[in-house]
């Protein structure tokens, strides 16, 4: 019998769409029992939003007031108490998942299978490797407990719907107090999310200050479209680190992605793979970016942009 | 703290597009460049800072693999390592095994800090440090981008999703590293002759009594799906009508 737990991914009282992008994942195992633990201080809303998902069958809510930051060295612990009986345990490969998750497979003492982009079986998965450069099915042991992150562009959220019936429990184990939050330093901003955004611009090294990445701002909110940056535009210090698109930054799938002055390095591609249409905007007509571009203009982007952003209506 | 770890991991050079066999065997590393995997090579630079500002002083850089991993030892020591450890293995080792070695030369060596990539350019798994940290029951701050030692414990900076995190850690503890922590220092040639000098041991994984892990089996390889050229406009009118003629204006 196929038991997955899911750890639920939440800031304060909202639920990330990463953690229904995991649920999704864990539906396309046959026959599965899918519940999602949620880890909180107060989780009573979170909760009620995860009980909602489709293919959900029980929420575990574990409120403690060490949970309000989720640090991994005080969640593992818990996740680990609560893990009998559970054949997969599975969280989204975010910042957050991909902290986490190891902590709990080393205390469970098994390997974990990283970035799922695909189910082939109950314990076969694709995942890519090398930048993504290649793909790789890999099978775990049929005897352990299999611990997994899920590559979230590879699965659309699951859809509403569900009804699962909500378990406030309370957990037995030892948590740590030699890893303290300090504080988080959040941008702030009022555009879709760049990790959920339908259509995305970034910009890269070209932008050259970031005064002048200020027209791709401008183009993004005429498109109403998210942010991101290439790692030299993040490198910089014309744009913060959370709009890196690549193998070590995001990796998202939106609809239209739109690269301006960005090369198109493996590592950055790695990161767009999934996106429906890519549209690129480089002087370069030999930029390796034109490779995998849908749409490509060949120009100075200092004049293209902002014509573009007039023919849109911005 | 006198001594820091540091893991460096032989990898297929970050500039080198790998490309799949076509059997579907594995992916082709034959006469590849290989190098010092980049995250790890930005702890070992952390690692030297860190002694140079006299707060650690000791920096021991780790391999496990093959022999041929003397030669990313050797380029560590020489760009300031004080010695290097060799754990041999035929096979690269899965991050769980790998993991219960930095646990077993944590015994021999007592570090005050051991610090990690966040995860090696190759398998791209992202596991090693997490799960160390784990098995030796100790703090974890992975994907660092700033670290302040402050006696007995460490400020790390750590870049999530939505920005910056920062997390005071006690030590010893684990912290994995992410790219925007430092530029490693280039390796000047007198260095390379010093490094020559330097202590180099040879341990095998048996020596250590480390339990090999039960890998995740790797079954098959396949190239990515390749994405299609696709077309070239000639203007911002035409970039227009593209996008509407998909539908995404
Ligand atoms: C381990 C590792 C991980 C990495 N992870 C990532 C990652 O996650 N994400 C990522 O993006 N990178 C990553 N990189 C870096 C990557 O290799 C490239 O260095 C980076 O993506 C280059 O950014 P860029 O395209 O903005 O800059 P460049 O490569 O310098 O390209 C700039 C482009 O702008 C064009 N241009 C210049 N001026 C104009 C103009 N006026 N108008 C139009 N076009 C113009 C040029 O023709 C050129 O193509 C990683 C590297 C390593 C080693």
């Amino acid at each position: 019998m196929t038991k997955i737990l899911v750890i639920a991914e939440h800031a304060a009282d909202t639920v990330n769409p990463s953690t229904a992008k995991s649920i999704s994942c864990a539906a396309d195992i046959e026959d599965a029992e899918i519940h999602v633990a949620v880890f909180s201080d107060n989780g009573e809303s979170v909760a009620r939003q995860v009980a909602a998902l489709g293919s959900v069958s029980r929420v575990l809510r574990i409120d403690n007031a060490a949970n309000e930051t989720l640090l991994a060295a005080v969640v593992a612990p818990q996740v680990v108490a609560i893990a009998d009986g559970y054949t997969h345990i599975f969280g989204p490969s975010t910042t957050f998942g991909k902290d986490l998750m190891p902590r709990v497979a080393g205390l469970l003492g098994v390997n974990q299978v990283s970035d799922i982009m695909a189910v082939l079986g109950s314990h076969t998965f694709k995942r890519p490797i090398y930048a993504g450069n290649a793909v790789v099915t890999v099978e775990a042991s049929a005897e352990r407990t299999v611990v997994a992150t899920v590559r979230t562009a590879s699965y659309k959220a699951v859809s509403d719907g569900g009804n699962a019936e909500i378990d406030a429990i309370s957990v037995e184990a030892d948590l740590p107090t030699h890893t303290r939050f300090i504080e988080l330093l959040a941008g702030s901003s009022d555009r879709p999310d760049l990790q959920t955004a339908a259509k995305v611009v970034s910009g890269g090294r070209a932008l050259a200050s970031s005064e002048n990445f200020e027209i791709i701002y401008k183009l993004a909110d005429a498109l109403g479209a998210g942010v991101g940056a290439s790692r030299a535009a993040v490198d910089a210090g014309y744009v913060p680190n959370e709009m890196q698109v690549g193998q070590t930054g995001k990796i998202i799938a939106p609809d239209l992605y739109i690269a301006i002055g960005i090369s198109g390095a493996i590592q950055h591609l790695t990161g767009i793979k999934d996106a429906g249409t890519i549209v690129a905007i480089n002087k370069d007509p030999d930029a390796p970016i034109f490779e995998v571009a849908d749409i490509g203009l060949v120009g100075d982007l200092f004049s293209i942009v902002p014509e573009f952003q007039a023919a849109v209506g911005g | 703290m006198d001594k820091i770890l540091v893991g460096l991991k032989r990898v297929v050079d970050y500039n080198v597009r790998v490309r799949v066999r076509s059997d579907g065997s594995g992916v082709n590393t034959d006469g590849v460049k290989m190098s010092i995997n980049p995250f790890d090579e930005i702890a070992l630079e952390e690692a030297l800072r860190i002694k140079e500002r006299g707060e650690a002083k000791e920096v021991i850089v780790v391999s496990i693999g093959t022999p041929d991993a003397q030669q990313q030892l050797r380029t560590g020591l020489a760009m300031g390592a004080d010695r290097a450890i060799l754990v041999e293995s035929d096979t690269a080792v899965d991050p769980l095994t790998g993991a219960r070695v930095f646990r077993a030369l944590i015994e021999r060596e007592d570090p005050g800090l051991v610090l990690l990539g966040k995860q090696a350019i190759d398998d791209d798994n992202n596991q090693t440090g997490q799960m160390l940290a784990a098995i030796w029951n100790r703090p974890q701050a992975t994907f660092a981008s700033k670290i302040e030692m402050t006696g007995d414990t460490a400020r790390v900076t750590r870049e999530v999703d939505v920005g910056l995190e920062v997390i005071e850690v006690d030590l010893p503890a684990v912290v994995t590293t992410d790219l925007r922590l430092n530029e490693p220092r280039y390796v000047k040639l007198p260095d390379i002759m010093k490094a020559k000098k330097k202590q180099l041991d040879q341990l095998s994984i048996n020596d250590l009594g480390v339990e090999i892990a039960t890998p995740i089996k790797s079954v098959g390889f396949e190239p990515p799906a390749e994405r299609q050229k696709g077309v070239i406009v000639e203007d911002v009118a035409g970039l227009v009508s593209a996008l509407k003629d998909r539908g995404l204006l």
